[in-house]
């Protein structure tokens, strides 16, 4: 198996504060990769350089084999990378249609568009019902579940998602992550930040654990939640 | 005299006069909509358009028939002040762009002055000089496609920026440039072609106003500040805000101006401008 995204000693600094140093990481197609860790450990920048928003300092990405490092942040969605930021962002004044619209932006393609909005509705059902509502009049959970299906409608092979469970009330929870799997099962390849490390955990096949910008910790997401260490400093089991 | 002659009247000149304002408003409102950029030199373009469209005129080519081109000329020239200029202020402070376009103002309307007469320049042969009369209500030809042309153009750009994939990019970028990127919008792009179009508006408008107007270096100053006006009337970015904001300010105008005196009839539109301002500071039609 080879690796769909490959990130290799990846150095990062914003105004001169070191956000990521020497961060190394592999998506293999078909698997969803949790990237959890303390807030400020650099999940975020994380995300954010492979989506070209920010430029690294060193290392590469490579996507499918091609180096991606230095390609504008507006291009690499078109390359099949999709990235839905922290906060969701979703366009509030805009439908839910002319959201997932433009998640489609870079695909004017009918058929495909047509297709996907119809996965995206068997992943999100609610987004049927509220297609031309404004995206402000959705609930929280609903405008993270737009923003995820915003971010699949140009048919990427890598779905970024940036804590998707922030700021939801804990019985929606389940939601969002029954439609993430779906998307996954549905060949997507899912890079997924968190701090709920105990959901990104139980949804992931491989995890890295980061710290203070650096990788300490990466391997079987099923062996990490057993890991002494994972459990002391995020799920609140064991003696400090 | 029937005693409703006169109120319909003013309403029909009040109308059509806001339709004129609408056209240059809402190349002022896109611009700010979409980048956030304030064109203090919007009234230059305004002055330049009417000079291309005399120029042509006295190619003898008519306004009409020279009003896409002098829209094509602008568009082309608003995206040239966008690449090399505008874009590189938005990289700075927001300040920047307030003093970098009321610079392009200065610059725009001393060139005007030092290379062009200073006389009130009408085109020659207006094709249009009769008065159509509707019972006791009588409007010049001219006024009447003026504004005709602006509804039409408004209401063009209106369907551009809501029905079209670039539209919707637009208003996209409006919103949050960041998530734009994300969707695989080139910022920049949208940017430059909404600066265009932005001028293209104005452009359009300059070409209809000398159907009935005179053009001199400084005929884009009375223009800009009522277009200010309209914007912040009706919501800076909003377009049907714009709309709405034109028509109130046209019909205030020419009311105040038969009502208190001609000299007074700004009056009552900056006391609306006031009224509006204090209570809803977002404007009419604004968001926020």
């Amino acid at each position: 198996m080879t690796a769909l995204l490959d990130v290799e000693g990846l150095d990062v600094a914003y105004d001169g504060m070191r956000a990521l140093q020497d961060v190394s990481l592999v998506a293999e197609a078909g698997t969803i990769v949790a990237l959890v860790g303390a807030n400020g450990a650099g999940k975020t920048s994380l995300l954010r350089a492979i989506s070209g928003l920010v430029r690294a300092e060193r290392g590469t990405i490579r996507f499918d084999g091609d180096d991606i490092t230095r390609v504008p942040a507006h291009r690499i969605v078109r390359r099949g990378i999709a990235h839905v930021p922290e906060a969701r962002r979703v366009f509030a004044s805009a439908t839910v249609r002319d959201n997932l619209l433009l998640g489609a932006y870079v695909d004017r393609d009918a058929a495909h568009r047509a297709a996907r909005l119809e996965a995206a509705f068997s992943a999100f059902p609610i987004l049927r019902e509220r297609l031309e509502q404004r995206a402000s009049t959705l609930s929280g959970g609903e405008q993270q579940m737009l923003a995820i299906a915003r971010g699949t409608m140009s048919g990427p092979r890598v779905l970024m998602l940036d804590e998707p469970s922030l700021g939801l009330a804990p019985k929606l929870i389940p939601q969002i992550y029954a439609g993430v799997r779906a998307i996954a099962e549905a060949g997507t390849t899912v890079l997924l930040v968190e701090q709920n490390v105990r959901e990104a955990l139980r949804a992931a096949d491989t995890a890295y654990v980061l710290q203070t910008g650096r990788v300490v910790l990466h391997g079987n997401a099923r062996d990490l939640i057993g890991d002494p260490l994972v459990q002391q400093a995020f799920l609140g089991i064991g003696a400090a | 005299m029937d005693a409703l002659a006169t109120p319909a009247q003013l309403l029909v000149g009040g109308l059509l006069t806001g339709l004129v304002f609408a056209l240059v408003a809402v190349g002022l409102t896109l611009i700010y909509g979409v980048m956030d950029v304030v064109n203090f030199a919007h009234g230059e373009y305004l002055m330049l358009a009417m000079y291309a469209t005399l120029a042509l005129a006295l190619l003898g080519i008519g306004p009409l028939v020279g009003l896409p081109l002098v829209a094509i000329a602008l568009f082309l020239f608003g995206i040239v002040v966008y690449r090399v200029f505008i874009r590189r202020l938005l990289a700075g402070p927001p300040e920047a762009t307030v003093f970098g376009t009321f610079g392009m103002l200065v610059l725009l309307q001393g060139l005007a002055q030092a290379t062009l007469t200073s006389d009130y320049q009408s085109i020659p042969n207006p094709p249009f000089h009769g008065t159509i009369r509707v019972g006791a209500i009588a409007v010049s030809q001219a006024t009447l496609i003026e504004g005709i042309g602006a509804l039409v153009l408004t209401a063009a750009l209106f369907a551009f920026v809501e029905f079209t994939e670039t539209g919707r990019a637009m208003r996209a970028v409006a919103e949050d440039r960041i998530a734009a990127t994300l969707m695989g919008i080139d910022v920049q792009r949208i940017n430059g072609l909404a600066f265009g179009i932005g001028a293209a508006c104005v452009g359009a408008a300059g070409a209809l106003l000398m159907l009935s107007y005179p053009v001199y270096p400084t005929v884009g100053a009375a223009f800009a500040l009522t277009a200010f006006v309209v914007v912040a009337l009706g919501g800076f970015g909003s377009i049907q805000g714009a709309l709405v904001g034109a028509l109130l300010v046209g019909l205030l105008e020419v009311f105040g101006g038969f009502y208190l005196s001609p000299e007074l009839k700004l009056v009552p539109v900056y006391l609306a401008y006031l009224i509006v301002v204090l209570l809803r500071p977002q404007g009419l039609l604004g968001r926020r």
